[in-house]
């Protein structure tokens, strides 16, 4: 079954870059829906951690790293060639020497110290703060015990070198869009807010808040021959169904679909050829607090995976938009383990493993979920018949999603069901069951084991990436055994197309985020865009 | 008249007052913080320290009672505070959307007023007939039919299938763009003021003076229009007057829906990630809106009607 699905994930990926066959048009205007939350909060990338402020961020801004979708991994964005030290942890980068802000002044080492200072500034409390802290010196500057960040030195204009706090690979915290650098010649930072200034393809135009940002081609960008449009209207559309009005109205060029539209448009011909579909990063499950009494017991957790027939909720409620999850790593992660299978849908089993573990008559216990129709309320409702059928009654207890965010930080809760960040860093979605990372962290479920420990601290100083993956492979497998959640779901997201539209790529770490500066439109386009 | 003017508009403190307390006390139980709500969709994980430094910038650390005392403090200088998402006064954000709320709120009233109250005097002289049935028809479907899905059918018919007008969005703040929410927020108090108009009309058609005009040998027309038409003005413009004043917070739905740029969709957006002081600042000036529009429609009709004042 995983290798089936395994095979569709590539076979979209496939699609997908067949799409960048030559052929390339310039000129045009892609009308592109930011189809999270509702408004830009602000244009100050840096200060925002929001999905629909990285729309902005694609179009204007750029990172040291950058993340590529066809390779699976970060790769160095503005620095044509870095040198790593025998033990991993400096790093001496070649800045570009074309790469020029939309201001005018061209990049240097100043701007990348200046941005990294200003993320890190305890004054600002950005949420990228937490990826400067990899650098050596970082936690003293947030702490405010230090003027400078030590791990941050400029050789000359256009070398710099990075001391990191220990062999990691500086591309999956550095490639973030609240990591992008700014130009260090701006008097008034607050400006950024309204006017942004970066090195991105594109040149902010204008904004209306609420409703869209529009940006302009930027001739000094220093891709050669990029980007192809000439304009990206960038709107706001948070709503399902106005979104599906307007792609069939040809007003808009890409929709992400939610599984009620992904099952209409598989069975319209005009449609179900333009999808794109991958396997993002994210993990769905069901956290059991330990310290409820049931749920300190290994069988109990084991139980309820067996008990739960997680493969026909995916068909019948997520419309197969969901891979079905084998353990905690997703499909796409490169640690994901293809021969492990998922907990079987065992009813019988898991009534003997109650029994064993002392629970032959169940329990009871309540779930706090949030509205989500993929990963909330409605899942839990699915689940309480076939829990019941083994004894353990489950009681929804509905929340908004902030207050979701509340309650499992704070460790409030018997049991809560979430999408959680499990990629596309392995190493950094493990983090999440270290016993030394705090519950409020993202040790959501307070996992403790002395033998993932043991594996997870080899992998943190391993350097060689195929021997990292196995160590992660094996700590992944002994949470899949532990179940200190319910393993539901990889999220399978799926984005409409229209026919014109070529370039886009499957994001595995959020396929509405795409690389504007790569997508054209042919001939095929209304006049309007063309 | 100038002692009634103050009154009314004295009456809109201690309300102000009241809500602004209630909006403090609610927003200070319900769960779920700004903080969290960074964390609340699961793409990332969370940051504890994060959360301390957030926390302690906007003072959310504090005892309730000391942030009570500031944000009255505040808002007694005509400070909303400043936004927790943006950083920004919560007055300029606000500022932002007023300008594409009213544009949407006054052309849904216009498009009310013209097509609802003739609708009504027509239905209202003519009871009984094809037209009447028709028009208290459509306005009972009118006030029955969800907002939502009234704007997904208007998309539907006049975007996807007639290809007359853009679906959503502002766009260059072209009248195209702002017809189908407008007339969806509209269809509301259309039909409102089409029942109202007609009961209005037809009270007065009934009434003694109306026989007497008649009688003394008063043409129809003259009778529409000198009794008729002004004294059911006194009800048609109380019941615009609460439909204009109650059309910004309504207007929340559509705004969402067609993607419009107004304060409706500001406070959802806001409510959403607890960002507490432009929630605040939103419902205050929805709030003093619809009492401003109010006290307005006071003085209007204690012009039309001087007894008005007296009560």
């Amino acid at each position: 079954m995983l290798k089936r699905l395994t095979l569709a994930a590539m076979l979209g990926l496939g699609v997908a870059t067949g799409a960048l066959a030559a052929g390339e048009r310039h000129g045009g205007t892609l009308v592109f829906t930011a189809p999270y939350g509702s408004s830009f909060a602000t244009l100050d990338v840096q200060a925002s951690p929001n999905t629909q402020e990285e729309f902005i961020t694609q179009a204007i801004h750029r990172a040291l790293y950058s993340w590529d979708s066809i390779q699976n991994k970060p790769v160095l964005e503005l620095a044509s060639s870095e040198e790593v030290s025998e033990d991993g942890t400096v790093h001496t980068y070649r800045l570009r020497d074309n790469a020029v802000f939309h201001n005018g002044k061209p990049l240097t080492a100043d701007d990348i110290i200046y941005s990294y200072k200003r993320i890190a500034n305890p004054k600002n409390a950005f949420p990228g703060a937490s990826y400067i802290a990899v650098i050596k010196g970082a936690d003293e500057f947030i702490a405010g015990k230090a003027e400078e960040i030590s791990g941050l030195k400029k050789i000359d204009d256009h070398t710099l070198e990075i001391t990191y706090t220990g062999p990691i690979n500086p591309g999956f915290p550095l490639m973030q869009n609240t990591t992008v650098i700014y130009p260090s010649n701006v008097e008034d930072e607050s400006s950024f807010a309204k006017t942004p200034v970066g090195l991105g393809a594109f040149v902010f135009k204008e904004h209306v808040p609420g409703s869209q940002v529009v940006v302009e081609k930027f001739d000094k960008y220093y891709e050669e021959g990029k980007p192809y449009l000439d304009r990206i209207n960038i709107v706001l559309m948070a709503e399902d169904a106005a979104r599906d009005v307007a792609f069939r109205n040809k007003e808009i060029d890409v929709s992400i679909l939610g599984p009620t539209q992904y099952q209409a448009y598989q069975g319209e011909d005009a449609l179900k050829d333009h999808l794109l579909e991958v396997a993002e990063v994210y993990t769905r499950n069901i956290g059991f607090n330990p310290a409820f009494e049931p749920f300190k017991d290994k069988r109990v957790r084991q139980a309820i995976n067996h008990a739960i027939n997680a493969p026909l909720i995916i068909e019948r409620l997520v419309k197969n938009k969901a891979y079905p999850a084998s353990g905690w790593l997703p499909l796409s992660s490169p640690a994901f383990d293809k021969d492990k299978a998922p907990y079987a849908f065992d009813p019988e089993k898991a009534k003997a493993l109650l029994a064993e573990a002392g629970y032959a008559d169940g329990f009871e216990f309540e779930v706090t979920a949030s509205p989500n129709e993929s990963w909330g309320v409605p899942i839990v409702e699915a689940i309480l018949p076939m829990l019941k059928k083994v004894g353990i009654t489950v009681k929804p207890k509905p929340v908004e999603s902030s207050a979701l965010g509340d309650a499992v930080t704070s460790n409030n809760f018997q049991a809560f069901i979430w999408s959680n960040l499990s990629g596309p860093d392995p190493l950094n979605a493990l983090r999440c069951f270290y016993s030394k990372t705090a519950q409020s962290a993202c040790n959501y479920a307070s996992y403790s084991s002395p033998d993932f420990d043991k594996l997870y601290e080899a992998a943190q100083q391993e350097r060689d990436p195929a021997k990292q993956g196995d160590l992660l492979r094996q700590a992944n497998n002994i949470v899949q055994d532990d179940a200190p959640v319910w393993f539901f779901n990889y999220n399978k997201a799926v984005m409409a197309y229209q026919p014109w539209i070529h370039g886009l790529v499957p994001n595995a770490t959020e396929l509405a985020v795409q690389p504007y500066d790569e997508i054209w439109i042919d001939d095929t386009a209304p006049d309007a865009r063309k | 008249m100038l002692r009634f003017t103050l009154r009314r508009i004295l009456q809109v403190v201690p309300t102000i007052v009241v809500v602004a307390l209630l909006i403090f006390v609610i927003f200070s139980v319900v769960p779920g913080t700004f903080a969290a709500s960074l964390f609340a969709d699961g793409k990332r994980a969370a940051d504890p320290q994060m959360i301390a430094r957030l926390n302690e910038e906007f003072g959310l650390n504090k005892p309730l009672m000391e942030r009570f005392v500031t944000y009255v403090t505040d808002l007694a200088q005509f400070d909303l505070g400043t936004s927790f998402r943006t950083r920004q006064p919560v007055i300029d954000l606000i500022g932002d959307r007023m300008g594409a709320s009213l544009q949407l709120a006054v052309a849904a009233m216009v498009f009310a007023i013209v097509v609802g109250v003739p609708l009504g005097f027509l239905a209202a002289l003519r009871p009984g007939s094809i037209l009447d049935t028709v028009t208290m028809i459509g306005a009972v479907s009118g006030l029955s039919m969800p907002q939502f899905w009234l704007g997904l059918l208007m998309m539907y018919l006049f975007a996807l299938q007639l290809n007359w007008l853009p679906s959503f969005g502002y766009g260059d703040g072209s009248l195209q763009n702002l017809i189908l929410p407008a007339v969806t927020l509209g269809v509301t108090p259309l039909a409102l003021l089409a029942r109202t108009t007609r009961a209005g009309v037809l009270d007065v058609l009934n009434a003694d003076f109306i026989r007497t005009a008649h009688s003394k040998g008063m043409s129809e027309a003259k009778v529409v229009r000198w009794h008729v038409a002004r004294n059911a003005l006194v009800l048609i413009v109380t019941t615009v007057g609460l439909q204009f004043g109650s059309l910004i917070g309504q207007a929340v739905v559509i705004e969402k829906l067609f993607a419009w740029p107004g304060i409706g969709s500001l406070l959802v957006d806001s409510v959403a990630i607890r960002d507490i002081p432009v929630v605040q600042g939103t419902i205050l000036v929805i709030v003093l809106w619809f009492l401003i529009i109010n006290t307005a429609v006071d003085l209007v009709y204690a012009a039309i009607d001087p007894r008005i004042k007296q009560e």
